[in-house]
């Protein structure tokens, strides 16, 4: 988003253009360590995506399908709660790579 | 055509909000607003208007129910005074910030400590850095035609902010006046039907009212809004233009008294201006060229206006019915501002009078303009600021 001059402004701020949070990668905000998924260990409980304080847990038609690094911040909380299977997660926290 | 009535200050703002016919009032009562309130929600409860009136715990609550039904899309109209005024302090910032034209009453009264229920500009004042429109109104019937005017100039496009209407309490809106009301039709068609900006009730254009706006974007939105505040002189005159054609009654920026040649003034708001003007009126009479200002409009503040009206006095005395402790009373800063530009300008001192409601008096005004008659003689000034109407 480019910073505007004061003349374009709408009048007290009112962001009339809904939804635009979408816009704000908040995945750049990750720093240290990311999630990564292992789709063997995966048992669709689907705790992830309850537990995500972001919308960063990938759903199509019912199921876990991955992680969208452009909002994670990486706080770990989906790995924290993963059951996994069989004693083994499918959620793990990785140091992040360049 | 005029409907002629004796009413306090209190009944006629009520019954301008009657005729008006806002969609959504939310107040809390406070001495000496109690009763404007209480009319309005007899009005309410008798189906003279649609109102929806909230009753709400606090005067902050008050304001952010109003807020909320302004940004929906509503006219929303509230009252307050003093502590309550003060209580709504972070609310007046966030109803101005989001440009919110909501009109509301202010029945002037002192703030605690002491407590004090009493007629005093200190709560007003006090908000008048909070970015809304502010009208005072010397009597019932000015207060009565600056609450039509208000929504006018609240609501006009260009503008969209919020506007306070204040009269002093008890003074006013405790006292029995006669007023001319207009009918109600005239004054529906003059507000007009209200045109909401970027509702929020327009479900089919989902919006955002309320966004954190942090060090790249802030500042140029309080660059926007000090632009929107220029505009509204502008719009003040044209509103009192049409409401004369309706009314029959004048109204400007503000009301000069005899001060066309007058040598010697007085810059006072409110209903002392009506006692002081009788004083002038006596001066007059024994031939001593006095004159008197009586600001209407404070925010914006008409600074070149003003200047022009005072700058062939040679002495001015202005009087403020609140203090800045350690400062110089509110009203006195921004005629200085005015004058100053000018390369010759009056003489200029301040009075502070009738804290908490203490009388204004004829005697205090004749003092007044008497030590402005030796400061006009000598040109020498006895003291910058002073206390009076004081027991020592």
């Amino acid at each position: 988003m480019s910073a505007k001059g004061w003349r374009e402004l709408p009048p007290g701020a009112v962001i009339l253009d809904a939804g635009n949070a979408r816009e704000l990668r908040t995945g750049t905000w990750r720093t240290t360590s990311r999630p990564v998924w292992e789709e063997e260990n995966c048992s669709q409980c689907l705790l992830c995506w309850l537990y995500c304080p972001d919308m960063a847990v990938i759903v199509k038609d019912g199921k876990m399908v991955g992680i969208d690094y452009d909002y994670c911040k990486g706080c770990g909380i989906c790995a924290l709660e993963c059951p996994g299977k069989k004693g083994r997660k499918a959620i793990t926290m990785e140091e992040e790579r360049k | 055509m005029a409907r002629v009535a004796a009413v306090t200050g209190n009944e006629a703002v009520a019954e301008a909000l009657r005729q008006i016919n806002p969609d959504v009032c939310a107040a809390y009562p406070i001495t000496p607003q109690t009763e404007l309130m209480q009319r309005f929600a007899a009005f309410v409860s008798n189906g003279k208007v649609d109102t929806e009136l909230i009753l709400v715990e606090s005067e902050h609550s008050a304001m952010s129910a109003c807020i909320g039904a302004a940004a929906a899309g509503g006219r929303v109209a509230t009252a307050t005074c003093g502590p309550g005024l003060a209580l709504m302090w972070e609310m007046l910032y966030v109803a101005s910030g989001m440009r919110l034209p909501i009109v509301m009453a202010v029945v002037n009264r002192s703030l605690s400590a002491p407590l004090n229920i009493h007629g005093d500009h200190s709560d007003a004042m006090g908000a008048r850095d909070s970015g809304w429109i502010q009208l005072w109104s010397e009597n019932a019937q000015e207060a009565y035609d600056n609450t039509i005017q208000a929504f006018r100039i609240a609501e006009n496009m260009n503008i969209r902010l919020p506007a306070m209407v204040c009269m002093d309490g008890f003074i006013i809106s405790h006292s029995i006046g006669r007023i001319e009301y207009l009918e109600d039709e005239p004054v529906r068609s003059f507000v007009g039907e209200y045109q909401p900006l970027n509702p929020l009730l327009d479900l089919d254009n989902p919006k955002s009212y309320g966004p954190l706006i942090l060090t790249d974007q802030y500042h140029e939105y309080k660059r926007a809004q000090h632009e929107v505040m220029t505009r509204v002189k502008d719009v003040v005159l044209a509103v009192a233009a049409e409401f004369e054609k309706v009314s029959g009654r004048r109204y400007g920026l503000f009301e000069s008294y005899r001060l066309d040649d007058a040598e010697i003034g007085l810059v006072i708001l409110n209903s002392a201006a009506g006692t002081a003007k009788d004083v002038v009126d006596s001066f007059r009479e024994r031939g001593i060229r006095a004159g008197l200002l009586k600001p209407r409009l404070f925010r914006p503040f008409p600074y070149e206006e003003v200047a022009q009206a005072l700058k062939g006095l040679k002495a001015v005395a202005v009087l403020d019915r609140a203090d800045s402790f350690g400062g110089y009373g509110p009203v006195f800063m921004e005629v200085c501002s005015a004058l100053y530009p000018l390369a010759e300008r009056p003489v200029v001192i301040n009075k502070i009078y009738g804290l908490g409601g203490r009388d204004f008096l004829p005697q205090h005004a004749e003092e007044v303009l008497a030590e402005l008659e030796e400061i006009a003689r000598t040109g020498k000034v006895r003291v910058a600021k002073e206390y009076i109407g004081v027991r020592e």
